[in-house]
């Protein structure tokens, strides 16, 4: 058994959307071993046994795939590792006696729900604008048909494996949400299948994008260098492309 | 109450044919007055929703997590079967469907696997067809690897993450039909209850668990789309919130629960590795097609294992089952490294993993063949290497750096530790050939039915068992009970029973919230875990089961008496959904032990210690448990149904994979 840390915490406590919030400070012990959200379930159970209330957070698969879990330690969404979320961050990442900040996402498409929880629904509305493939079960033709090269479906592969946390709006200063709108048209459009829909598609989900209060993307990059995912940022180059592709054509 | 399985008559190659083309239809007209509650969005409830969205019936869909892209299904790894034969191996609809019931070591209902085997091949097309990047070879057509206990290669897959690929694409479905206005889409919301008016489920009550609020909701159907329970053990590779809550008010509301000790058990997942733990990774069985199983020959052998040499390795499962080596199924590869373990074999710091290494074929099987490839005439060792572990990268990478996140460990260096964990339950709510409980208007699809994987369920068939329920199946077969609804108007939800449902929903969180003890809701489902694991896990004893229900009752109790939850019920409040939740676990963990207690033999992921061959492998008793054990919720005991299973199209044998 590794020896213990000891971290002292700030933690971001706001009581519901509506309410203004403040930090409170924390001490825990860890493992080396744990990761960051077991740590944070020690300091439930220690809020627990003294009375208090635990702090509210998101997470569910703890494997890094679906996307719940969303921190902004020390400033940044994740934590200050490359390419991992926040629930496959260990301790081991840290040092006996830091002091670390833990907010939630900030931007104004995400409003807080309870201290760390935010309320993501503005991802969904954006992929049910657009963001799917217009074909009913039952319409399909045999899988082997249609022959995609291997680096297409490589590429449409990599934009796929976004997660929708939503940490390349926490990251950017504009808090545009133009990696996560541009892996999904990106996605859709490198494939065949996706090409008929590709001019409707990407207008319809950066019309929803605007309406939901996302920035507009500067080139600055935070957005690529903090997913989890490491999505590049060429997604967004695509995504331009295909808006104004569409938009010349009077899309 | 008999059982009616409502097996379609007729030669089983043909029955589902012949059932699409006689079963009763809803007009498209009827459709739109028509509403159906589907619970969960997982692979099989967002397919069911968006599927029957797109037929015309008016959807509503329900899930905990803040969208409906977080399922548990986003976490599968490895991939989904279909009988495609693309490799022209041989493999076939039959095969598939044989493969299948010989896995779940002959205790599943063969007119359902088979069906599953037919809708296979569609589902590859449709998840194609909606954008699915499935892994491709260089000439464009799609690829294929290899599973437990089949010799076929039918697996299809997007690198380590397949269940995030299907659902992203079933969720499209879905969200397509919310911006439709088609579906109406209710995150963050729990089901606490079913409503039943004349026997019939007609609807809902739904805990909204941002504000807290109980919600009621009508439907002319409700479709219990819930995933497993696996959870119920504490330590799982299910996600933290996976639970049992909605099959259980089901099951409390007359639906009958299948085979409820059916657990699997994981052969290859990331060890614990301390008290603090909250959960298990599972390392894809994928894994198996290149990495192989050893422990040292010496017990308690401590040396680094690089410096273990190979005639000191025990490669166990090439040596008990040379036909299938590696690629057992997942039941008994996991109880051969229990035994292993057991017998002092076991490595690392705990003593209770053993060795999956990959250095072999990244040597011998890749590194030769690229450097065949490259005409590198009598490559040196580290040539191999380099040009292997590029391979291994492209097919494993995701795992292998998942791997070494959690462990520190670098996999491509030195052997994985694994050992087996919970991971999925063949058990659920019983249903007939329609996916229908035994409550009218009531269904259950993928994992949360029994139907499909016996006693043991093999790789890469949950995937296929979700999106066939919700793709294929249940479009179909509900038009059986809903086609016979068309005269039911919607039902208003001042209705009585509406009423008394949302009060006993609501006396049941009052209750929890008056408590006020001392200990944390987490303390009792570690402390139910344990009981769980230790007597009604891997192996299982009379003495032990009998042991674990009194415990099991005694934390019961307790719990009534001093769990603490914290804050207030009408705010958003997790650690109370948590309490919920739990509180159904330590009365499903009961159950489950009765199951396990009664069904005296052992099959598939349910090994018996008293019923076991000389060598150690799992015996079964055909004469007398050829059943399905249905168990009937009568408030604190149970009463026992069986569903006989009748084998016409495959020869019951002893399972061998030697």
């Amino acid at each position: 058994m590794s020896k213990l840390m000891k971290l002292n915490l700030k933690v971001w406590r706001q009581k519901n959307t509506n309410s203004a919030g403040n930090f409170e400070e924390y001490k825990v012990d860890a493992s080396p071993d744990m990761s960051f959200l077991e740590m944070f379930d020690v300091l439930n159970e220690q809020l627990i046994e003294t009375g208090k209330e635990p702090v509210a957070f998101d997470h569910d698969c703890r494997e890094g795939i679906c996307g719940m879990c969303s921190m902004v330690i020390d400033g940044r969404p994740h934590g200050p590792k490359q390419g991992v979320t926040t629930c496959q961050l260990h301790m081991r990442s840290f040092n006996d006696g830091d002091t670390i900040t833990v907010e939630p996402w900030r931007a104004d498409g995400f409003p807080v729900i309870k201290d760390l929880t935010v309320n993501r629904s503005a991802f969904d509305r954006i992929i049910a604008a657009g963001g799917f493939i217009s074909t009913n079960a039952g319409n399909a033709v045999d899988a082997n048909s249609v022959l995609i090269p291997k680096d297409v479906a490589d590429e449409a592969f990599e934009a796929a494996t976004c997660i929708g946390c939503g940490a390349c709006v926490s990251a950017c200063k504009n808090a545009s949400a133009m990696l996560f709108v541009g892996a999904k048209v990106t996605q859709l459009s490198k494939l065949p299948q996706g090409k008929p829909e590709r001019e409707t598609r990407v207008v319809a989900m950066v019309n929803q994008m605007d309406a939901e209060g996302f920035g507009a993307c500067t080139n600055t990059g935070a957005c690529a260098a903090e997913c989890p995912k490491q999505i590049p940022l060429s997604v967004i180059a695509n995504l331009n492309r295909e808006y104004i592709g569409a938009k010349m054509n009077g899309k | 109450m008999t059982l009616e399985s409502k097996i379609p008559a007729g030669d089983i190659a043909t029955k589902w044919t012949q059932y699409k083309s006689t079963v009763p239809l809803v007009n498209p007209a009827n459709k739109r007055q028509l509403e159906i509650i589907v619970v969960g969005t997982g692979l099989a409830g967002a397919s069911a929703a968006a599927t029957l969205a797109e037929m015309g019936y008016k959807v509503k869909a329900f899930c905990f997590q803040d969208s409906p892209r977080r399922a548990h299904s986003i976490a599968a790894q490895g991939g989904i079967n279909a009988a495609k034969n693309y490799q022209n191996d041989g493999d076939s609809v039959y095969r598939l469907f044989y493969d299948t019931i010989k896995g779940g070591d002959y205790r599943a209902r063969e007119a359902n696997v088979h069906r599953l085997a037919e809708c296979s091949t569609s589902i590859i097309d449709q998840c194609v067809a909606q954008g699915v990047p499935f892994a491709r070879e260089y000439g464009g057509t799609l690829s294929n690897r290899s599973f437990g206990g089949t010799q076929v290669q039918r697996t299809f897959y997007a690198a380590g993450q397949t269940g995030q690929q299907l659902l992203l694409g079933a969720y499209s479905g879905l969200e397509r039909q919310v911006g439709l206005g088609n579906v109406k889409m209710y995150a963050r919301h729990e089901m606490i209850e079913v409503v039943k008016i004349d026997g019939k489920a007609r609807g809902i009550i739904a805990r909204n668990l941002v504000t807290g609020e109980l919600e009621r909701h009508f439907g002319h159907a409700v479709l219990l789309c819930t995933g497993g329970y696996g959870n119920v053990f504490y330590l799982s590779t299910n996600a933290m919130g996976s639970n049992v809550t909605a099959a259980w008010k089901a099951h409390k509301a007359g639906a009958y629960f299948g085979n409820p000790c059916f657990t699997q058990i994981h052969p290859t997942c990331i060890p614990v590795s301390g008290h603090y733990q909250s959960k298990l990774t599972l390392m894809s069985e994928s894994l198996r097609n290149d990495g192989r199983i050893w422990v040292p020959k010496k017990q308690n052998d401590d040396r680094h294992p690089n410096d273990i040499p190979e005639d000191e390795r025990d490669y166990y499962l090439e040596r008990r089952y040379p036909a299938f080596g590696n690629l057992v199924p997942r039941d008994i590869a996991s109880r051969a490294a229990k035994e292993r373990c057991d017998a002092g074999y076991g490595v690392g710091q705990s003593k209770m993993a053993v060795y999956l290494d990959f250095k072999y074929n990244m040597m011998q099987k890749y590194g030769r063949t690229e450097a065949s490839k490259l005409n590198i005439a009598n490559p040196d060792d580290e040539t191999l290497i380099r040009l292997g572990k590029e391979v291994i990268k492209e097919k494993y990478g995701n795992l292998f750096d998942m791997y070494k996140q959690i462990t520190d460990e670098d996999p491509y260096e030195v052997p994985m530790r694994i050992y087996p964990a919970v991971h999925y339950t063949m058990g659920g709510l019983w249903v007939d050939y329609d996916l229908m409980t035994n409550v009218p208007g009531m269904y259950a699809l993928g994992e949360a039915n029994f139907s499909d994987h016996g006693a043991n369920r093999l790789g890469a068939s949950a995937l296929m068992q979700g999106l066939a329920d919700g793709y294929f199946v249940i479009p179909i077969t509900i038009g059986n009970y809903l086609s016979k609804e068309i005269h039911t108007k919607p039902i208003s939800t001042d209705h009585e029973a509406f009423v008394a449902a949302e009060k006993a929903a609501n006396d049941r969180i009052q209750q929890l919230m008056s408590i006020h003890g001392t200990r944390s809701v987490e303390s009792y489902h570690r402390e139910l875990g344990l009981i769980m694991w230790n007597k009604c896990g891997m192996a299982r004893n009379e003495k032990g089961l009998k042991e674990a229900i009194a415990e099991i009752q005694a934390l019961r109790a307790d719990f009534y008496k001093n769990v603490r939850i914290p804050g207030s019920i009408n705010e958003f409040n997790p650690e109370l959904d948590k309490a919920g939740r739990v509180a159904d676990f330590l009365e499903l963990g009961e159950l489950m032990c009765i199951d396990a207690l009664n069904r005296n033999e052992s099959c598939g992921g349910h090994f018996r210690e008293e019923y076991q061959t000389e060598e150690g492998e799992a015996m079964r008793d055909d004469e007398n448990y050829m059943y399905v054990a249905a168990w009937e919720n009568k408030g604190d005991t149970w009463e026992l149904h069986k569903e006989e299973l009748k084998y016409e199209n495959i020869k019951i044998q002893q399972r061998s994979y030697k």
